[in-house]
């Protein structure tokens, strides 16, 4: 018989209990709701409302596209950024990236009021009032600037771990810097890009605050209908919320992030 | 004459403030298999990296086929490079890695066309001449059927080989080798270095070879550059560099050497060790000479027979021979014997003239082992010498016990410390009266240098030499004082034993 005593495993208990109380039962509940009706009997009906009703699938669709503009948008502007610092000799390089990744500890709310009244400011110019009615624009631009961070690090990270004799070889072996880029650099970065949609294009469908605040509240994603639906009909909510999470499943599985180890080293810090 | 192939005239480069290679000439001839041989920070590395254009010289040219390439970036070069760590790409498999420089490539090809009037295309090389390529590569480094392999998979001496065919294939005009076998276990070294010549003499390529293992150098190069502080120190054929070493640093650099302070006695004699030999070199007489005798070259004998007479203080096993190292008075001799001797057995020891090479000292100076007694003073050349011991810690302080007190702050008892003690030639001066200097010694030798003297005075107890200049005359087998100012006697802490560093 083996005393019983203080072992490794006793350490898992609380988190074990938070994830039974916040994740499982969370679930389980969210499950059946999605497939009962309000008399709480087992029914199709949530899944056929949703599918027959053409606002709430162009409203996924709706928040997939600002989704995907936001992560484009991060990318392009997050690899060059990304790729000068982890290259550059550099002593203080760090600082540069703390520079970058700073915003990130104000307070989100703050930071999407500030960019609101700095827009409200900006549309008060004649030239650009159109601002004001361009309630998709400013929450892409609200998107962007709260979830770039997510993206330069997993970029940065995994740039880093490229062995700057890589580069030589190339070049030793007769590449220009276009050939590097696209066969050595670019490859090679795919894990950092990988993890950094991840990061960037999940949380854009759902983060409804943003489009809320910004968007005037004409700009409805996916998180925003979810959450209204759960003022007065858990049922439909938890549909929805369901399918969105086959959707994140999904585009998980594209992008390859279920690949443990290698593809989600980006995230760290 | 072969031709230069490259040349580096006037090389300069510097890391900021550091001074890495200072002012660097030399050439490589075509198809040679040259080595640049260092101690680790010696600017072998950055001298490859800047034929191979990764680095660019502050100063200088690089010539290839006599044309100026010191800017041209490493695409445009028609030089390849082994790297140290192989710096194989990890997203393609060896197939791709090899073929990654071949797709890069674009050749000129002639065709002629309807009219029968020639043309020109820069092309690509065509999916099957890149395959073929590969494949003989391949068949090269002796990996073949590798093709599909994942980098990962490789051993260390594999991914080596996989490097080496990345290379060659693109059939350079030079080959770069930066420390390629340092990673290797001994045994694939040794394999390696002789596949690596043998490669070498079946393409054809000019090799540029670096390695700090000088066993290494001595055994794949045709010629060997050796380097020292970004100062190329000797070049010349592994044969001669061993047995003709230009300096002290270069022969303890390859093998293993004795190596003493001497003085040039006569013609062809030279005085080291408390003894006069024979010698082949021809120095000025009252020169002071370095003098380099190779472990291996001297000879043991019975004690009564030996110019030198020592106790045995160790004896290891090598291998083919016994390293023994035998106590002469204070100097250590290592020998090397296919003979064994037992520890604290005494023996004699020669040399054959043409085993003593002499060699101009770095410093032209009087160098003595010394020892720092009680009262702060040091005793070396069978006298004992006022001398000033802050010297040996910058920016330290006697307190009023007479202990050094260091710049931080510490206290430290110096006493037995051992130290070298150099006395430039100018700074000796000699009297007539009894006690004047440290030490009493009679005057062994005077030459006329056209406007002074050069005298040697020889101590009677250890017979210790000081060599020095003077301009007044003196009479030989006098018997005088040695006189050193305090401030002139400088004083180096000795640096640990050799065989702790390596």
């Amino acid at each position: 018989m083996k005393a019983p005593g203080f072992s490794r495993k006793t350490l898992c208990i609380p988190y074990a209990v938070f994830l039974i109380f916040f994740v499982v039962i969370p679930m389980c509940v969210i499950l059946f709701y999605a497939f009962t009706d309000s008399e709480m009997h087992f029914s199709f009906s949530n899944f056929l409302r949703f599918f027959s009703d053409p606002t709430k699938l162009s409203t996924i669709v709706y928040s997939i596209v600002i989704s995907l503009i936001t992560t484009v948008i991060c990318l392009v502007i997050a690899y060059p950024v990304a790729l000068i610092l982890a290259r550059s000799k550099l002593k203080k390089k760090f600082i540069i990236l703390m520079l970058f990744v700073l915003p990130m500890w104000i307070n989100f709310v703050l930071r999407i009021n500030a960019i609101r009244e700095f827009f409200n400011l900006l549309s008060q110019a004649d030239a650009l009032s159109w601002l004001e009615t361009a309630n998709i624009f400013k929450t892409v631009v609200g998107m962007v600037y709260d979830f770039l961070p997510f993206m330069i690090l997993p970029l940065y990270t995994t740039m880093l771990k490229i062995d700057d004799s890589l580069y030589e070889a190339s070049a030793d072996l007769g590449a220009n810097s276009f050939t590097t880029f696209f066969r050595i650099t670019l490859p090679l970065s795919m894990p950092g890009i990988m993890s950094g949609v991840t990061m960037v294009f999940l949380p854009s469908m759902t983060n409804y605050v943003v489009s809320d605040m910004l968007g005037n509240a004409k700009v409805t994603i996916i998180g925003k209908f979810i959450s209204d639906y759960f003022g007065n009909d858990w049922h439909m909510g938890s549909m929805i919320a369901l399918v969105l999470l086959i959707v994140v499943f999904v585009s998980t599985w594209l992008t390859g992030g279920f690949h443990s180890e290698e593809n989600v080293r980006g995230a760290n810090l | 004459m072969a031709e230069h192939i490259i040349e580096l005239k006037g090389v300069t480069k510097y890391f900021g403030e550091d001074l890495i290679i200072d002012n660097m000439s030399f050439f490589v001839n075509k198809g040679e298999f040259i080595t640049f041989l260092g101690p680790s920070g010696c600017g072998k590395t950055t001298t490859l990296r800047m034929i191979a254009g990764f680095d660019l010289p502050t100063s200088g040219q690089i010539l290839l086929h006599g044309e100026d390439i010191s800017s041209l970036p490493p695409n445009k070069r028609p030089i390849n490079t082994v790297f140290q760590r192989y710096a194989l790409f990890p997203h393609l498999n060896v197939y791709e890695n090899i073929a990654f420089g071949l797709k890069c490539k674009r050749v000129i090809n002639t065709y002629r066309n309807a009219n029968g009037e020639e043309y020109t295309k820069r092309e690509r090389l065509t999916k099957k001449e890149i395959a073929a390529k590969v494949k003989k590569a391949l068949e090269i480094v002796d990996l073949e059927g590798f093709e599909k392999r994942s980098i990962a998979t490789l051993s260390g001496g594999q991914q080596q080989r996989v490097a080496i065919a990345r290379a060659i294939v693109n059939e350079p005009e030079i080959l770069l080798l930066d420390e390629p076998l340092g990673a290797l276990d001994l045994k694939m070294r040794k394999e390696m270095q002789i596949e690596l010549k043998k490669m070498h003499d079946r393409l054809g390529i000019t090799f540029i070879y670096v390695t700090h293992d000088q066993e290494e150098a001595l055994t794949m190069s045709d010629t060997i550059v050796v380097m020292s502080d970004g100062v190329v120190q000797q070049i010349g054929t592994p044969t001669k560099i061993y047995n003709e070493p230009a300096n002290t640093f270069v022969a303890d650099f390859i093998g293993e050497s004795n190596i003493f302070s001497g003085t040039v006695v006569g013609k062809h004699k030279v005085r080291f060790c408390g003894k006069t030999f024979e010698c082949v070199d021809d120095f000025e007489q009252n020169e002071l000479a370095d003098v380099v005798v190779r472990p291996e070259d001297v000879k043991m004998c019975p004690p009564e027979e030996g110019m030198l007479k020592g106790e045995v203080i160790s004896v290891v096993f090598k291998g083919i021979h016994y390293e023994i190292t035998v106590q002469v008075g204070k100097y250590e001799v290592i020998v090397q014997s296919t003979e064994s001797r037992s520890v604290g057995e005494t023996i004699g020891l020669s040399v054959a003239p043409d085993g003593i090479h002499l060699m101009k000292p770095k410093y032209t100076t009087n160098v003595f082992d010394g020892v720092i007694t009680k009262h702060n003073t040091v005793r070396f050349g069978d006298g004992e010498w006022e001398c000033d011991v802050t010297q040996l810690y910058p920016e330290s302080h006697l307190d009023e016990d007479e202990y050094l007190i260091t710049k931080e702050g510490e206290k430290i008892d110096l006493t037995d410390t051992e130290v070298r003690v150099e006395v430039g030639l100018n700074d000796i001066t000699i009297s007539d009266e009894e006690d004047a200097g440290g030490v009493m010694g009679h005057i062994i030798s005077i030459i006329y240098k056209g406007d002074h003297y050069r005298l040697i005075v020889r101590t009677e107890e250890n017979e210790e030499d000081f060599v020095f200049a003077t301009e007044d005359l003196w009479n030989e087998e006098d018997y005088v004082s040695v006189i050193i100012p305090k401030e002139k006697i400088l004083l180096s802490l000795k640096p640990k034993a050799k065989e702790d560093e390596a």
